[in-house]
C-alpha cells in the first residue's frame, strides 16, 4: 500500500475498547501513533481515533468529566482533524442514543436506535455478533482495497440512525439495511470493529492515516 | 448476511498446543502464537485459546500468552481454562482477549455468570458446557470432561443463558476424538431453545459434518482442533465447500 501522507495516529485512551488491537496495526505498518488521555498530548495528533465499547452514556459521561468532550469539539470543529469512531465510538458521533440519555457530539446528523428484534426470522438476534458484509454506498480513500464480501466483525446491538444517506459509506443487512460506515467530513465512523477484521481491518487503518 | 464461523480451538498446556483424543493422550502440535496467525490467514473467523492445566503458575503465562497472540492475531479470539472469578477475567481481557470462556466455574458457583456479566457485558461471556450422554440423558460433566454432576444438560443450557451467557460453546465428550461427526441431535434441541449463538465441538472428521452441524445441528459456528492442526482440513477449502452448499460463509 502507497502510505504518501505522512501521519501521527493519536488513539484517544478513555478506558475503552481495543486499543492495543490499533495500536499493533500501526505498529507493524510503521505507522507514527501514539496512546494518550491528556489533550496536552492528543492536540500532537494529525489523525485521532476514539475507540468503543461499552455503554453510550457510560462512554459519554468518561469523555464530559474528562475534558475530552471540550478537546475533541475543538480538534474536530475547529481544526478540522480527522477523527474516526469505532463500535460505540461511531455511535458517540450520533446527536443521541435510544441506549441512554446524554448528548452524543453531534458531529453526524443521526440518532443512535436499537435493533427492533421483532423483525428477525432466525436466531440469533442480539447482540449482532459475527462476520456480516458490506454494501459500499460511496468509494472513498477510507475503503481502498476493502472487499465488501469478506466483509467486517460485528458486535452491537444499536445502530447508527442516519439522517443525510449522503453521510453513509456503507450499509450492512442484519434485520434491517443500516449504516455499518458513515462520513461527514472530517468524521468517520465504523460500526464494525477493524481492528478485529483481519486484512480488511487492517486497510482501513491504513487508508485512515492516509485522509 | 451474517456468516456461520469457523473457529480452530488451540488446547494449551505449558504455553504449547497440544489435543488429545477424548481429552487424554496428549500430542504437540506447535507453537499457539505462530498457529493462531496461520489460522486468521486461512481464514479462522475466530480462535478458541483452551489452557488444559491452568495451575496458578500457569496464569501469567497464558496472561502473557494472550497478549502475544493480541499483537499478532486481528480476528477475535477466546481464552478459557481454569478461570473462576473476576480478577481472572479482568486480566486476560485487559492483555487483549475478547472473550473468555468458563466452564467448571460456572457449574460450582453459577452466580458467577450473573457477575461477569454484569461487570463486562455478555457479548465477552461464554459458558462452555461439556456434555455426555449416561444412562439415557444428557448430563454436564466438569474437568476436562472426567467428572459427572447431577446437572442435565439441557436446562443447564437456559440456565447459563437466563444468567447472562453471550454464547454457548458445547462440547459432546461422546463426539470428541471420534471424528465420526458433532452431536447434531442435541446441538439442535439447544439452539432451538435458546436465542444466543452456540458454538459446537466435538467430533469434526470430515467437511460433511460442519455441513451437517450447520443444518441439521443449527449451531452458529462450528469448532474443531485435530482436524485443523494436523491439516486434515484446509480452512479455505472448508469454507469453500461449505459456501458452495449454501451456507453463508466469509471467504
Amino acid at each position: 500500500m502507497d502510505l504518501n501522507k505522512k501521519a501521527k495516529i493519536g488513539i484517544v485512551n478513555y478506558g475503552s475498547g481495543n486499543i492495543f488491537s490499533i495500536s499493533n496495526i500501526y505498529k507493524k505498518g510503521n505507522i507514527d501513533f501514539f496512546i494518550s488521555s491528556e489533550p496536552k498530548e492528543l492536540v500532537k495528533a494529525s489523525h485521532l481515533i476514539l475507540p468503543g465499547v461499552g455503554a453510550f452514556d457510560e462512554t459519554m459521561k468518561t469523555l464530559n468529566d474528562s475534558g475530552l468532550k471540550v478537546f475533541l469539539d475543538e480538534m474536530v470543529l475547529g481544526e478540522k482533524k480527522p477523527i474516526l469512531g469505532i463500535c460505540v465510538g461511531m455511535q458517540l458521533l450520533a446527536e443521541n442514543s435510544e441506549e441512554g440519555n446524554l448528548q452524543g457530539f453531534g458531529w453526524i446528523k443521526g440518532k443512535v436506535r436499537k435493533f427492533d428484534e421483532s423483525v428477525f426470522k432466525q436466531k440469533p438476534y442480539l447482540p449482532h455478533l459475527g462476520w456480516n458484509t458490506v454494501n459500499i454506498k460511496q468509494e472513498h480513500t477510507i475503503l481502498n482495497q476493502v472487499d465488501p464480501e469478506e466483509g467486517f466483525y460485528f458486535l452491537h446491538s444499536y445502530y447508527f440512525d442516519c439522517q443525510n444517506t449522503q453521510d453513509i459509506l456503507s450499509t450492512t443487512d442484519y434485520g434491517i439495511s443500516f449504516a455499518s460506515a458513515v462520513h461527514h467530513e472530517n468524521v468517520y465512523g465504523m460500526q464494525f470493529h477493524p481492528e478485529k477484521s483481519h486484512q480488511n481491518g487492517i486497510n482501513i487503518f491504513y487508508n485512515f492515516s492516509q485522509v | 448476511m451474517l456468516t456461520k464461523r469457523i473457529i480452530p480451538c488451540l488446547d494449551i498446556k505449558d504455553g504449547r498446543t497440544v489435543k488429545g483424543t477424548n481429552f487424554v493422550d496428549l500430542r504437540d502440535a506447535g507453537d499457539p502464537v505462530e498457529l493462531g496467525a496461520l489460522y486468521a490467514q486461512e481464514g479462522a473467523d475466530e480462535l478458541v485459546f483452551l489452557d488444559i492445566t491452568a495451575t496458578v503458575d500457569d496464569r501469567k503465562t497464558l496472561v502473557n500468552l494472550v497478549r502475544e497472540v493480541a499483537r499478532h492475531v486481528n480476528i477475535p479470539f477466546t481464552v478459557g481454562g481454569g478461570i473462576s472469578s473476576i480478577q481472572d477475567v479482568s486480566a486476560l481481557l485487559n492483555a487483549g482477549a475478547d472473550k473468555v470462556s468458563i466452564n467448571s466455574s460456572a457449574v460450582r458457583n453459577p452466580k458467577l455468570i450473573d457477575e461477569l456479566a454484569l461487570q463486562f457485558g455478555s457479548q465477552c461471556i461464554i459458558v462452555a458446557i461439556d456434555t455426555r450422554w449416561v444412562d439415557g440423558k444428557d448430563w454436564v460433566h466438569t474437568h476436562g470432561g472426567r467428572k459427572i454432576t447431577e446437572i442435565q444438560t439441557i436446562p443447564w443450557a437456559k440456565e447459563v443463558e437466563n444468567r447472562g451467557a453471550g454464547e454457548i460453546l458445547l462440547t459432546s465428550m461422546d463426539a470428541d476424538g471420534t471424528k465420526a461427526g458433532f452431536a447434531n441431535v442435541l446441538t439442535s434441541t439447544i439452539s432451538s431453545n435458546s436465542s444466543i449463538p452456540i458454538i459446537a465441538s466435538g467430533g469434526a472428521g470430515s467437511m460433511e459434518h460442519f455441513y451437517e452441524v450447520f443444518t441439521e445441528g443449527k449451531a452458529d459456528a462450528g469448532l474443531a482442533a485435530s482436524i485443523f492442526h494436523f491439516k486434515e482440513i484446509a480452512i479455505l477449502d472448508l469454507k469453500n465447500y461449505l459456501a458452495s452448499k449454501g451456507i453463508p460463509m466469509r471467504i
